[in-house]
């Protein structure tokens, strides 16, 4: 069973790693048909997590990467060898019949092989080619290659994490490598539908660190209306409310071994509940602009509450009196322990051809009649060369056997 | 027409939003795609127009920069919804949308009559995307909730902070946790759209933040469903099950870059030992001889073998000193350009408002300028995530004033 939401799209797809594989792996879930196209001289390693940890068990090798099997869920995966003839020529045959061609290989990658955009618009003159990588395609950094630490570190969103005179804590993940494929398929959906409103394809250049710029916009504008920057004095100092302002707002210590406990007063009414179960009374705290001007006072007093407590019952406790609090999860908690992950059925179980039943992340959007589904896992390498090049393009057994005795798939 | 002027993808979709902390970023790049989106407040204004930081530090409902950044290309109108006349002009308002975006605590709009429910059988092909802290229907979702607290119930907090495990997990800035689910509402309602253009069918899309969180989380969750180990976070790098060595160095301007991955391959040894020659910095680096050596290699060097055999490990470790000792020597900017320029993946870490002062993201016409005429100017605004000519994502005006485009409710009676 697929999912009925996009499965009238084809995309010849090139795109791996997550920067790249996230952009199709939502549109796989909603049942679009994504061709991923590997390379079989190197076993389909440009894309480094075919073949690295987590595995599932102690077997080793391109087939065993646990997050390319997460990251590219739903899709369909065929090998190419683009250094041949043949290969060109079949990579032509599903361009010509696709919606959309894709990929984040470093800037000039694909026109190298022979597919810029100029000539995929010859195969098909209202194809939508979504380039992807760390820079773009334009401006005077677009070959510096990119992974998402490298991608947040340029656009401001490393140095937003951590505090005072210490070292950026930055983002402990490729936060912008999810999100660089988030925006890509905002991109590439884009495209599809102003291809469908004016049968008009286009280029769009995609650059992750243009996206994730545009996740800090307020304190961007901090600086260009009133001069004021984030490179300052006592800032970032994460934990705490940037915009708008609140205090207390922090993550504090819990009882127990690395247990930590997020809350904040939104107001006064919040704050006035936290006072009264913590038992803090004091004056200086009454009010936002004094909460503020003695935010350190305030932590102590706080943490002096928090640090005997169990963390999700501290919680519990805050939230019976309206206050927004949260133990900070670690991945048991919120995996196999949260009784609303369960509920979503965020965590779906995908059968892969060699790993066998294996969990995966779901999907946050449930939808009332086109719902996501995620029930085949990544591709082994070249799995549906025969669903795809024989029966979309009509290729024999034995024309397959061929190609592959040339070295082409 | 001139690429700046011609319509975006979504031009002729309205999209009807109510104001909301958490779903404004999500209208906010529906807008820049190109939608009408009618932000829809209250007579006396969203409190989000309380928000700080204010121009010139005046708190005032017009002068608010949050207010400013997540509703610019916005059209904005007043309603009272707990009003029977106002609830009749929000029906009269969805009949002509095409998608209504909320972030309305579950139950709020149902009380008033004004849900989905209740609409949808005048509406069928009305998309309806609502986005929450938990979702509509699990166990928690009449939890209150913040970004701060999203993330933190969520994961991202679990990976991000320091070393030493004494100080707090660190919540990265910019209200990630709403964002974050902003974006899936937005690929919520392309998909949607898509699905009607085949169907004509609209629907009702459930967008949780908390699962947002959850799945955007890289190792913190893959590691745990396929092989049940928990990451621990570093600083600076990711959060991971075996420790991992810095990737962090201080150039002598005093910014921070992040130092990559270490040279493993001939090429990339070969490149190192010429940086450091041009720089006269040779004699001070004693391991420079492993750096010759790795020049040398016949195959890349392969991550297993480092710690088992001795002259792997240390030619290794010494290019991971080398790029940080290059780093200490020279600005951060001129390691930046020289790594990378050396085809060595590395960056610096830039402060927001940095990026928008950069050469690359100038050239490509990322910073924009958003005319502000009843201030008599304009200020500078963090512009596209993407370029696409045909169709193009931009900022169209700045956000609306309370009530500026009231008549667009008087066209409707
Ligand atoms: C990820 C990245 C750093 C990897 O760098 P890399 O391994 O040097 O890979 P490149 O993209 O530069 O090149 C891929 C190579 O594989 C080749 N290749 C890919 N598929 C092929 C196929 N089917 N047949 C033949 N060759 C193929 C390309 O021709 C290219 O070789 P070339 O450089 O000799 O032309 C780089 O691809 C990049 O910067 N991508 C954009 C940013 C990004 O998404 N980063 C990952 C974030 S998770």
């Amino acid at each position: 069973m697929k999912s009925e939401a996009l499965s009238h799209i084809r995309i010849c797809d090139f795109t791996g790693q997550l920067a790249g594989a996230g952009a199709t792996r939502w549109m796989a879930a909603f049942g679009a048909e994504i061709i991923r196209i590997e390379d079989p001289v190197r076993l389909g390693k440009w894309d480094v997590l075919r073949g690295t940890s987590p595995f599932v068990d102690e077997r080793r090798g391109h087939e065993f990467g646990g997050c390319f099997n997460n990251h590219n869920v739903e899709k369909l995966g065929i090998t190419l060898n683009l250094r041949t003839e043949r290969g060109k020529e079949l990579l032509t045959e599903i361009i010509a019949v696709s919606d959309a061609v894709t990929e984040n290989f470093a800037a000039g990658v694909l026109e190298r092989l022979g597919f810029g955009y100029d000539r995929l618009k010859e195969i098909k003159p209202d194809i939508l080619y979504v380039s992807n990588c760390g820079f773009g395609h334009v401006g005077p950094y677009r070959k510096y290659k990119t992974w998402g630490p490298i991608v947040q570190a340029c656009c401001g969103l490393t140095f937003t994490s951590g505090l005072p005179d210490m070292p950026s804590a930055g983002w402990g993940y490729s936060y912008m490598d999810h999100h660089g494929g988030n925006f890509m398929a905002m991109a590439i959906m884009a495209g599809l539908i102003h291809r469908s409103r004016t049968g008009e394809g286009q280029w769009i250049d995609m650059s992750c660190t243009d996206a994730g710029a545009t996740m800090l916009g307020p304190a961007v504008l901090d600086y260009t209306a009133n001069g004021r920057p984030l490179r300052r004095d006592g800032m970032p100092n994460s934990n705490r409310s940037q915009f708008p302002a609140m205090a207390p707002h922090g993550i504090y210590e819990a009882d127990g071994h690395d247990s930590w406990l997020a809350l904040a007063a939104r107001d006064d009414r919040d704050w006035n509940a936290i006072a009264g179960l913590m038992a803090i009374d004091d004056r200086r705290f009454d009010d936002l602009a004094g909460r503020l001007a003695y935010e350190d006072e305030l932590d102590d007093a706080v943490r002096r509450w928090t640090s005997a407590l169990d963390r999700f019952e501290a919680a519990a406790e805050l939230q019976t009196l309206g206050v927004p609090a949260a133990g900070v999860a670690k991945p048991v908690d919120r995996i196999d322990n949260d009784p609303n992950t369960e509920a979503w059925g965020l965590w779906p179980t995908v059968t892969h051809g060699e790993m066998g039943r294996v969990r995966v992340d779901g999907i946050p959007a449930h939808f009332s009649e086109t719902d996501w589904v995620l029930e085949c896992g990544g591709p082994l390498l070249g799995q549906h060369n025969r669903q795809i090049l024989g029966g979309l393009l009509g290729y024999s057994d034995a024309d397959l056997a061929d190609l592959a005795a040339e070295g082409v798939i | 027409m001139a690429a700046n002027e011609l319509p975006g993808a979504l031009a002729g979709i309205r999209v009807v939003e109510l104001a909301g902390e958490a779903s404004a970023y999500a209208g906010l790049l529906l807008a820049g795609m190109g939608a009408e989106v009618v932000v829809v407040e209250p007579s006396d204004g969203h409190h989000t127009r309380g928000f700080d930081p204010f121009l010139n530090d005046e708190p005032d409902p017009e002068r608010s920069l949050w207010w400013w950044h997540y509703n610019a290309s916005k059209l904005g109108v007043t309603l009272d919804l707990g009003k029977e006349d106002d609830r009749d002009r929000f029906r009269s308002l969805v009949a002509t949308a095409d998608v209504v975006l909320e972030s309305e605590r579950p139950g709020r709009l149902a009380d008033l009559g004004i849900d989905h429910d209740t609409l949808r059988a005048d509406h069928p092909e009305l998309i309806w995307v609502s986005l929450t802290p938990f979702g509509r229907s699990g166990p928690r979702s009449q939890e209150e909730s913040i970004d701060l607290t999203v993330l933190a119930a969520g994961g991202p907090v679990w990976s991000c902070g320091y070393d030493d495990h004494a100080i707090p997990p660190q919540r990265g800035g910019g209200n990630q946790g709403y964002q974050t689910g902003s974006i899936f509402a937005v690929l919520s309602v392309q998909t949607a759209l898509l699905a009607r253009d085949r169907t004509g069918q609209g629907q009702f899309v459930d967008v949780n933040m908390h699962a947002a969180a959850n799945v955007t989380t890289e190792f913190g969750s893959v590691q745990w469903l396929v092989a049940g180990d928990e990451v621990q976070r570093q600083t600076g790098r990711h959060a991971a099950v075996e420790p991992t060595t810095f990737t962090r160095a201080l150039s002598v301007d005093g910014i921070d870059v992040n130092t990559g991955f270490p040279p493993r391959s001939a090429r990339d040894f070969s490149v190192v030992v010429e940086w450091m020659e041009s720089l006269g910095l040779r004699d001070q680096f004693e391991e420079f001889f492993f750096l010759e050596m790795g020049a040398q290699l016949e195959e890349d060097l392969h991550l297993s073998q480092v710690g088992q055999d001795p002259e792997v490990t240390a030619m290794f470790g010494a290019a991971r000193e080398a790029v940080r000792f290059i780093a200490q020597n020279i600005t951060a900017y001129e390691f930046f350009i020289g790594a990378q320029e050396r085809g060595l993946a590395v960056g610096i870490i830039y402060s927001p408002e940095e990026v928008l002062a950069d050469p690359h993201f100038k050239e490509r016409g990322f910073p924009v300028e958003v005319e502000h005429e009843d201030l008599g100017r304009s200020f500078t605004y963090v512009g596209a995530p993407y370029i696409a000519p045909k169709s193009p994502y931009r900022i169209r005006h700045r956000a609306p004033h309370v009530g500026e485009h009231n008549q667009i409710l008087e066209a409707l009676s």
